[in-house]
């Protein structure tokens, strides 16, 4: 099939397209957008969260034929532009919540909706939130930091 | 892992959806959510040669609730179900049941027909379902037909649906303004299946005697079980700390678990007698300390 669908505000189109590979494979192997992440293909560990119609969801579950006409944003399309970072990006890096780096592009989204939908989120709600999120370098305590970061930056600005 | 090669249809309503079940026959799954079917095919542990995908739909998203009861579209996503205030007040037990159902990215997906229809005996929405005396109306090419939960679930992964049945809603029994509910689960980490799970909702009247009894429990037996044993025993009760005890036994007596990686039967045995003391007693708490 030919596959259209908007990424990060861009149409784009993908051809020979088999409607059941994953919205993952998509972005990775057919539109080069690598941030999202494979890993456990079972929705387990948040590699490749993504925004489906404005909602977090595991790329690796959806079929590319239930993307066709919607609207996905990825790691890549939560910056500003080439060079920007997200607000939310820059806390996990002053946080120091990166280390090997695989888990972060799902962490931001998860981290991002959060951050967006609630005002100051406890750290129960942020615990919940991230929880279908893996980390494999044991950086959560850096990576809960980074939220509240994030969270706080973004009440002293007003926003 | 990738999922073995499988042909793709789209479905635009149920009726379609059923055409198309027909038509392919016992081949065919329908996909809704994808958030066990999919990780399932990841695996190859199913193979289905054809998924009719029914979220193109519109006619099974509705949350309606009467004096009586709620109903609930199959194709509602877990996660707008758990912040619905409309489901919410109806029957609280559901959004506390969708709390420890997978994480907040697989609810967003998963939807609440599809739990249903997956019949996971360990899952959440299922136990609810029993819990309650919920029932499922299912449409085939011949129409609609109604199944109580009970006798919907069959054993784990198998439901009652017919090759070319689609699962369309389910209706709950609205619980009487006050209700106390609770879910216990024991599960190595929050959002996994449910080692053991046990649901509660108890109402007490003017007089502190309880009106409504419901517990399920899951995890412990092919399907979801109703613990009607325990139910009888408090009904009508002051549901004391002696008539608790006792009922948590007999709750005990009526289930059938099987030993797993996660926990022996007589580990699961031991968990339902204590969940179910511990769920009752705080689903009383839950309505002294007036939740609404």
């Amino acid at each position: 099939m030919r596959l259209n669908l908007t990424i990060n505000g861009a149409q784009h189109t993908a051809d020979d397209v088999w409607p059941g590979e994953s919205l993952l494979y998509v972005l990775r192997e057919r539109l080069g957008l690598a941030g999202s992440k494979n890993a456990c293909e079972q929705g387990e560990c948040g590699s490749c969260t993504v925004y489906l119609d404005g909602v977090p969801a595991c790329s690796c579950l959806v079929a590319a034929g239930q993307a066709a006409g919607h609207e996905v944003v990825t790691v890549e399309g939560i910056g500003g532009g080439e060079d920007e970072l997200h607000p939310v990006q820059e806390a996990f890096v002053d946080a120091g919540a990166v280390q090997c780096g695989f888990c972060t592009p799902g962490l931001i989204v998860a981290a991002h909706n959060l951050v967006e939908r609630t005002g100051e989120p406890s750290d129960e709600e942020i615990r919940e939130e991230l929880a279908g999120n893996l980390c494999r370098c044991t950086g959560y305590e850096k990576i809960l930091d980074a939220v509240r970061l994030a969270a706080s930056r973004k009440q002293e600005a007003g926003t | 892992m990738k999922p073995p090669p499988f042909e793709y249809r789209s479905a635009h309503d149920s009726a379609e959806a059923v055409n198309l079940l027909t038509e392919y026959g016992d081949d065919a799954k329908i996909l809704a959510g994808g958030q066990s079917l999919v990780p399932l095919m990841n695996f190859r542990m199913a193979r289905p040669s054809v998924l009719i995908d029914i979220n193109q739909t519109h006619d099974m998203t509705h949350i309606r609730a009467d004096d009586g009861h709620l109903v609930v579209g199959a194709m509602t996503r877990q996660r707008v179900l758990e912040r619905d205030q409309t489901a919410g007040s109806a029957v609280p037990l559901l959004p506390a049941a969708l709390a420890h159902s997978g994480h907040t990215t697989n609810r967003n997906r998963g939807t609440f027909g599809g739990s249903l229809a997956h019949a996971d005996p360990a899952a959440e929405l299922p136990t609810v379902l029993v819990a309650l005396g919920g029932e499922l109306t299912v449409q085939g090419p011949s129409g609609k037909r109604t199944v109580p939960a009970e006798d919907f679930f069959l054993a784990p992964l198998v439901t009652s649906l017919e090759y070319n049945e689609i699962l369309l809603s389910a209706r709950l029994p609205r619980l009487p303004q006050g209700t106390g509910v609770r879910v216990e689960e024991l599960a190595r980490r929050h959002g996994d299946f449910a080692i053991v799970s046990v649901m509660a909702a108890v109402h007490l009247d003017s007089n502190g005697r309880a009106d409504l009894v419901r517990i399920a429990a899951g995890g412990v037996d092919s399907t979801p079980i109703r613990l009607h044993e325990a139910e009888a025993q408090l009904s009508g009760t002051a549901l004391d700390d002696a008539g608790i005890d006792a009922a948590a036994v007999a709750a005990a007596d009526s289930v059938h678990p099987t030993d797993d990686v996660h926990g022996s039967a007589s580990y699961r045995l031991e968990m339902v007698r204590v969940l179910v003391a511990r769920a009752i007693r705080s689903a009383i708490t839950h309505q002294k300390e007036g939740h609404r």
